[in-house]
């Protein structure tokens, strides 16, 4: 608790540098502009019209947080809370995308996870390759994945889950490898000497000792997934969700709007990161294992 | 139909190898844990040649691994330049600014607990949002050359790279510092005598996630914009005109500099942490 007061001094430092970095990246635009219509502005003139240009080259704050009001909350106030040009319809595609190849992800993550701890040929020969594959900038196939599934006919939301599937299995492989490896030689003995077999050792001692680690490689697979299903907006058409919102902000100079979507991501990316972390504390506390 | 019924013929004969590998005293040396993997990856590029082949899957969707090997090597120069801009110039540049100015700004925070308390957890917090989204913001403020890539790159890494650092600088025991102190070891001296070298894992482990994140930001980056050379302007040229085996062949190249740049770091980390319990044998 005794932290608050340092996060809020840092983050109202960020917000100032935010403002001054505005007025300084905007004022050329102002006096520039002032200079072709032969006037001459004061300071206080300046500083109001670098923050409310229409596409400013750094948006204010409360720019930024007037366009997220009026394409989420306003929108919905109109019940045009779908509409294309409403930030929850945008959101709500990426989310979708996200949470589909995130179960995805995590299922097939952890069904492979099993089968590398039970299976010593399938150890020594996927693991070497799964932690390997953490060093590649596996981003770099989107375009490809979208464009290919495009022309084989599918399109929509699955592509998209591919990808953020594929980004949040290899956290979870490794995560849970490590997690159902977790117990030591004294507790396996233990379930020996009750005569469990290793099925019972797998539900019993296993997956309960698995769940700290889980919960970890959950936390970065679903920032994973959602990275992974904005950036395989920018090659999907139509451009939508806040890969597409961000991206079409760029080819027009929509600064407010780019800056909008990256915003909202980061809200939504806190609050699936925070879900995640909810999750984990509520079923290590019922577990008995919270710290 | 010949190449379907041969390589399922050859798949299960290396499963059966592989299997019998592991399972045998062979499978507890050093040969064997290279043998086995490679003998997979094997398998696989083999089996997606030979179901291409077999299935005449056209090259739009998916090229036999043998002709992305013919692409890479008719087209090596082009994948240099390609190398040259992103990696060299946009991720490499970004990655040595970014993190040196994180491990400053961790020393600088380091003497005011008050700032680290309030930094560490907008720095977490940041780590975890999607920074890749600044790359059309960066690309706008710094042209389409190689600094707006750098600066993507920069906004990646800083952050994890900082509560890494911080982390490590916490690292020390107070009987360790006791004895700095009973020393009369100034605060430089204990920083760089103490302090420093057991942050060194810490320090590192920032490093390592730093190279992959470089990579990825320099990359995505360039699909935001770019001058007519670079690895993400490639792959989203070559997959616009369905050129696969480009893209395939640019993806390579990612693969082995990544790898090869994380490795780098690897080694660099057991000669500088030599002494940690991790890298003893």
């Amino acid at each position: 608790m005794r932290s608050i007061i340092p996060i809020l001094t840092v983050v109202a430092a960020i917000f100032a540098i935010w403002f001054v970095g505005s007025f300084f990246m905007n004022k050329q635009w102002t006096l520039d502009q002032a200079e072709r219509a032969g006037t001459t502005l004061s300071f206080s003139e300046v500083l109001a019209d670098t923050m409310t240009q229409e596409r400013p080259k750094l948006p204010t704050p409360i720019q930024v947080f007037d366009e997220l009001w009026e394409t989420t909350g306003a929108k919905v106030l109109d019940g045009k809370a779908m509409s294309k040009r409403s930030l929850i319809y945008h959101g709500w595609i990426t989310l979708s995308s996200t949470l589909v190849g995130f179960v995805i992800g995590t299922l097939a993550g952890i069904l492979l996870a099993v089968g590398i701890v039970h299976n010593k040929a399938m150890d020594m020969s996927v693991m070497p390759w799964a932690i390997a594959s953490q060093t590649i900038p596996i981003l770099a196939i989107a375009p490809m994945i979208v464009v290919v599934m495009n022309s084989i006919g599918v399109q929509g939301l699955l592509p998209k889950a591919i990808i953020a599937a594929y980004l949040s299995f290899f956290p979870v492989v490794v995560g849970m490898v490590k997690g159902l490896r977790s117990p030591n030689a004294m507790q396996l003995d233990l379930m020996k000497t009750y005569n469990a077999g290793q099925f019972e050792t797998f539900w019993k001692l296993r997956l309960p000792s698995s769940m700290p680690f889980l919960f970890t490689s959950l936390k970065v697979g679903i920032a994973a997934s959602l990275v992974g299903a904005i950036v395989a907006e920018l090659s999907s058409s139509p451009l939508a969700g806040f890969g597409g919102r961000m991206l079409s902000g760029s080819y027009y100079g929509q600064t407010i709007q780019i800056w909008s979507a990256l915003f909202a991501a980061a809200i939504v990316a806190a609050c699936l990161v925070g879900i995640v972390g909810v999750i984990q504390q509520l079923t290590l506390k019922k577990m008995g294992m919270a710290q | 139909m010949i190449w379907v019924i041969a390589v399922t013929i050859f798949w299960i004969a290396a499963l059966g190898v592989n299997i019998r590998i592991a399972n045998s005293a062979w499978g507890n040396t050093r040969a064997g844990r290279i043998f086995v993997p490679v003998l997979f990856g094997l398998t696989i590029l083999i089996v997606w040649e030979g179901l291409v082949r077999g299935l005449q899957i056209p090259a739009v969707i998916l090229p036999p691994p043998s002709a992305i090997a013919v692409r890479f090597s008719e087209s090596l120069d082009i994948l240099w330049m390609d190398f040259v801009q992103t990696f060299l110039k946009g991720a490499l540049s970004g990655f040595a600014i970014g993190c040196g100015a994180a491990f400053l700004t961790a020393i600088l925070i380091d003497r005011s607990p008050f700032l680290q308390r309030g930094l560490l957890p907008v720095g977490n917090f940041i780590a975890a949002l999607p920074i890749i989204g600044t790359a059309p913001i960066l690309v706008m403020w710094f042209g389409f050359d190689w600094q707006s890539k750098a600066a993507v790159v920069v906004a990646m890494v800083f952050f994890p790279m900082l509560v890494n650092t911080v982390q490590g600088l916490k690292e020390t025991e107070a009987m360790q510092r006791d004895l700095m102190h009973t020393y009369a070891a100034s605060y430089w001296q204990s920083l760089f005598k103490l302090r420093l070298p057991a942050a060194m894992p810490f320090v590192f482990n920032g490093l390592k996630i730093s190279t992959t994140l470089a990579l990825i930001g320099a990359i995505v980056a360039e699909f935001f914009g770019s001058p007519t050379r670079g690895m993400g302007f490639r792959i989203s040229i070559e997959v616009g005109r369905l050129g696969l085996d480009m893209v395939w062949a640019e993806i390579t190249v990612a693969a082995i500099a990544g790898t090869l740049f994380y490795g780098i770091v690897t080694l660099v980390e057991k000669k500088v942490t030599f002494w940690h319990p991790s890298q003893r044998k």
